[in-house]
């Protein structure tokens, strides 16, 4: 009786879910799959064979999976180091990557192209010390390198979290049963910190693949990925239907590559951000 | 010590590549030169002409009202809806983690959309559409974040404060809230951060004349760049910088006096 | 007499401006089972963790087998420890746990198999390998540490207060299962504890150590019935400890009673401590006793009866197997070669803390 009092207090998330979650999921599954007078169409769904929309999916792949790669290389040593330093307050570690996220990136992106510009920071001092401007903007590179700054915390917490759980005595013990260094690194805390590192690659890789914002602003619309395509479809072209059709391919992408990180991922745990 | 030197300086770099460019924001807030790489001498007439800017303010105040409604709003519902779900049966309970996980783990840009093709049909889109879209995505924080402080708490208390003579309502404001109230805490600070930093989800959400900070500079940026928004920036960091530490500095005493109860005796 | 087969020289260790350990010297001879025994930071855990190689010195060697190994990582001494909290890698099975330190060794598939299932039946968890480490139990953990630790054939295992987190039945079950193991082994045990029913129990040599100093070294029966100072008294079991003037060669003053005793050598009208176990104070009509007094409270014990009797103020602590009434009035008598004569420690250093008994 009491129980059932208490679930009753879910009743307005419940109401939430039907309405806010479900029900979209719904409706744009709708327009994926109908055409503009309702009739039953997968021409929507199947306009990801088309050759720019390939094109545009085959470079969100690849600059997402450059992104997630650079960030997990910048991110386990870094991990590894402020897991070392033993702060006493490990919420002042998280405070210092918390605390650029909440100056909007929207910001943080513009100082980046104010420091990259041809007439920036950057460039201003290559002129003087005599290599002449190089274009830093525009380039799919750039793109890339934004989006390692806008997600680099998300791979950084996670794995930090899972590396400050491994206790002492396990380290301890494996030294004293003779292990150095590397099969340490590679026996004990890879294995212990995997779930940290799905967590960071999931965090990272569905955002970077699905970004359109990063890429408009350091890419100068020169670099088209899917998340452009499909903004445009909606805020340029009128094609709601086609944009939703890409959206529901841009899911079944997404939920893809969860599914494969699943497989790695035994603990099935995962570890929260914070 | 060589790795300690390296490590040491791996760590310099990374910090400098997450703060250079808000670095780069406030200094170039006090240059007197509209040019971004000459220092024209110290002003600070980009912060007089910021607050008198009304696109600025005018997303500010949005900003703010739409991040401490749409926090305030989802760590109640989340909250009630943690304690619901921590009483449900194994196979309720996965259902709505299940959902829960949908909006978290979505691409924001589909939950935009799909939440934008949802309010077409049914409104126009304006304040009120935002405002649902940002609870939408808060609430799962809010949820995640209370959760495992109920499954840790004692249920037993309750029960007793009960047994006691305490109403469900005082026993819940005396024992179980105490044990929860850190959870509901960070996750309000989590629902706030989401929401401060949202841009694609009020970018299709939106309707016209409703900006937050982040749709506003979206669409300066793309009109070219304007000394006011580094003064912007500057307190903007400000701000941030303080709140987070009064936080953490609130945090900390509170595991400090939690030390207090249990003195770490080192042994031998 | 086997020989010594570590040696521990001079060994000053501190923290900051905590020292915990001052000049040290001490040996332990080959297959010999040493405790160390003392309470919360008396610097035992330390002794040991210096020996492991967790630890480096500040001053002063660790010679073992011969050869200085101070400054050796713990991956390249020929020892093994036992951790406190089992410290099982979680991501391995028990057998992957076991087979750990000999796949670094680079053994042989077909030794580790052997290795695996000797280990497993000598610590009684034979079929176990497939396990996963969370589906044990506390003291199946600790036997799977000590089998992980063994199959190394280290020349010496170090056990750092190993049973501490088990229950009680289950400590005294181990303790037996420790003896029987370092017997069929042959090996050298230095074992970590504050519990000094464990270091009596096992032990062959036992240290008692208190801020970083040792206070005795001596076989079980040593330090249980001539404790050398008080501290060691109290720490090793129940005591009764009283300031007493020596009066004279063979006579002691204790609550201004004049007491005789065995102990010569210390001097007229020196103030000393008097110790005096609970078991060896017997209870008489109040006319045979040296002193008379009130029992206050009996306690039932199970083998005997615990009574406190106050004489002059000073609350005696009693056991006896007969059953006596609180209030009663009796009188107390000590024979001459129960009592145990120290000095008073001389400097602060020396000075016992209070313990909890």
């Amino acid at each position: 009786m009491r129980r059932l009092m208490r679930q009753l207090l879910a009743g307005p998330y419940l109401v939430w879910i039907a309405g806010f979650i479900i029900l979209p999921v719904g409706v744009i599954l709708y327009y994926a799959f109908t055409t503009a007078d309702g009739a039953f169409t997968f021409a929507h769904i199947a306009a990801i064979a088309d050759p720019v929309h390939v094109k545009s999916i085959l470079l969100s792949l690849k600059l997402g999976l450059s992104c997630t790669v650079v960030c997990l290389l910048l991110a386990y040593p870094l991990a590894m180091i402020l897991s070392s330093f033993r702060f006493r307050h490990q919420s002042f570690v998280v405070f210092l990557f918390i605390l650029p996220m909440w100056m909007n990136f929207m910001l943080r992106i513009l100082s980046w192209r104010l420091i990259l510009a041809n007439s920036g920071i950057i460039n201003a001092l290559l002129v003087r010390l005599g290599f002449g401007p190089v274009k830093l903007l525009n380039t799919p590179a750039t793109v890339v390198f934004g989006m390692v700054y806008d997600f680099l915390p998300f791979m950084i917490l996670p794995i930090y979290n899972s590396m400050t759980r491994i206790k002492d005595d396990i380290i301890e013990a494996a030294r004293d049963l003779g292990a150095g260094n590397l099969t340490i690194l590679a026996k004990i805390i890879f294995p212990l910190t995997v779930s940290g590192i799905i967590s960071g690659i999931i965090m990272v890789f569905v955002p970077a693949l699905t970004s359109f914002v990063i890429s408009d602003l350091l890419g100068g619309g020169k670099v088209l990925l899917i998340g452009n395509v499909i903004e445009q479809e909606f805020m340029q072209g009128t094609n709601w239907n086609l944009g939703s059709g890409l959206s529901v391919v841009l899911m079944i992408f997404v939920i893809a590559s969860m599914a494969v990180m699943n497989i790695f991922d035994k603990d099935g745990g995962g570890a929260a951000v914070w | 010590m060589v790795k300690k030197t390296v490590s040491g300086l791996y760590l310099a770099v990374i910090f400098l590549f997450l703060y250079l460019p808000i670095l780069v924001l406030i200094v170039l807030s006090f240059n007197d030169s509209k040019s971004r790489v000459v220092w024209g001498g110290f002003t600070l007439r980009w912060y007089s002409s910021c607050f008198q800017d009304e696109t600025i303010m005018n997303a500010l105040i949005m900003t703010l009202q739409i991040t401490l409604a749409a926090a305030v709003i989802s760590t109640v519902i989340g909250t009630l809806a943690a304690i619901g779900i921590s009483a449900m049966k194994r196979r309720n309970r996965a259902i709505m983690l299940g959902a829960t996980n949908i909006p978290l783990l979505n691409a924001d840009i589909v939950t935009g959309i799909s939440l934008m093709l949802l309010f077409v049909k049914f409104t126009n889109l304006g304040f009120v559409t935002v405002l649902i879209a940002h609870i939408t995505f808060d609430i799962p924080y809010v949820i995640l974040n209370v959760l495992p402080k109920i499954s840790q708490a004692n249920r037993y208390t309750y029960e007793a404060a009960l047994d006691l003579g305490a109403s469900p309502l005082r026993a819940f404001y005396k024992i179980t809230w105490p044990e929860i109230k850190s959870g509901v805490f960070s996750g309000f600070l989590m629902a706030v951060t989401m929401s401060l930093d949202d841009f694609s989800i009020t970018f299709f959400t939106k309707g016209a004349g409703v900006n937050t900070l982040s749709t506003m500079l979206y669409t300066e940026l793309r009109k070219g760049i304007r000394p006011e928004l580094y003064a912007l920036s500057t307190l903007l960091f400000l701000l941030a910088f303080f709140l987070l530490l009064l936080m953490n500095y609130r945090s900390d005493r509170q595991v400090r006096q939690h030390a207090g109860h249990h003195p770490d005796r080192a042994s031998a | 007499m086997s020989k010594k087969l570590i040696s521990f020289i001079d060994i000053t260790k501190s923290y900051g401006d905590n020292i915990v350990l001052d000049e040290l010297n001490l040996y332990v001879r080959e297959n010999e089972f040493i405790t160390l025994l003392g309470p919360s930071g008396c610097g035992k855990t330390t002794t040991l963790r210096i020996l492991g190689g967790f630890e480096t010195p500040d001053h002063g060697r660790v010679i073992f087998d011969g050869k200085d190994i101070t400054c050796l990582p713990p991956n390249e001494r020929n020892l093994n420890t036992v951790f406190q909290k089992y410290a099982l890698f979680p991501h391995m099975s028990i057998a992957e746990n076991i087979a750990f330190g000999l796949k670094i060794k680079k053994k042989s598939r077909d030794y580790i198999e052997d290795k695996i299932r000797y280990a497993l039946k000598l610590v009684n968890l034979e079929g176990f390998g497939d396990r996963s480490v969370d589906s044990l139990s506390g003291g199946q953990q600790q036997r799977i540490a000590i089998a992980r630790a063994i199959v190394n054939e280290p020349k010496v295992l170090l056990l750092d207060e190993p049973l501490g987190a088990l229950d009680l039945k289950l400590r005294q079950d181990m303790q037996y299962e420790l003896i029987r193991l370092k017997n069929e082994l042959g090996i050298t045990f230095v074992y970590v504890t504050h519990d000094q029913e464990e270091a009596l129990t096992m032990s062959d040599t036992i240290v008692v150590m208190n801020q970083g100093y040792i206070q005795q070294i001596g076989t079980p029966e040593m330090i249980y019935n001539e404790p050398v100072n008080a501290f060691v008294a109290d720490f090793i079991g129940d005591s009764n400890i009283l300031d007493g003037i020596m009066v004279q060669d063979r006579v002691v003053s204790v609550l201004g009673v004049k007491l005789p005793c065995v102990d010569e050598g210390f001097g007229s009208n020196r103030p000393v401590d008097v110790v005096i176990r609970p078991e060896d104070v017997e209870i008489v009509a109040p006319e045979d006793g040296f002193m008379e007094g009130d029992i206050t409270s009996v306690i039932f014990k199970g083998v005997h009866y615990e009574l406190d009797i106050l004489v002059n103020g000073y609350e005696w602590l009693v056991h006896t197997t007969q059953l006596y009434a609180v209030g009663q009035h009796v009188g107390i008598r000590v024979i001459p070669f129960n009592i145990q004569i120290m000095n008073k420690p001389e400097s602060e250093d020396e000075e016992a803390v209070e313990i909890d008994a």
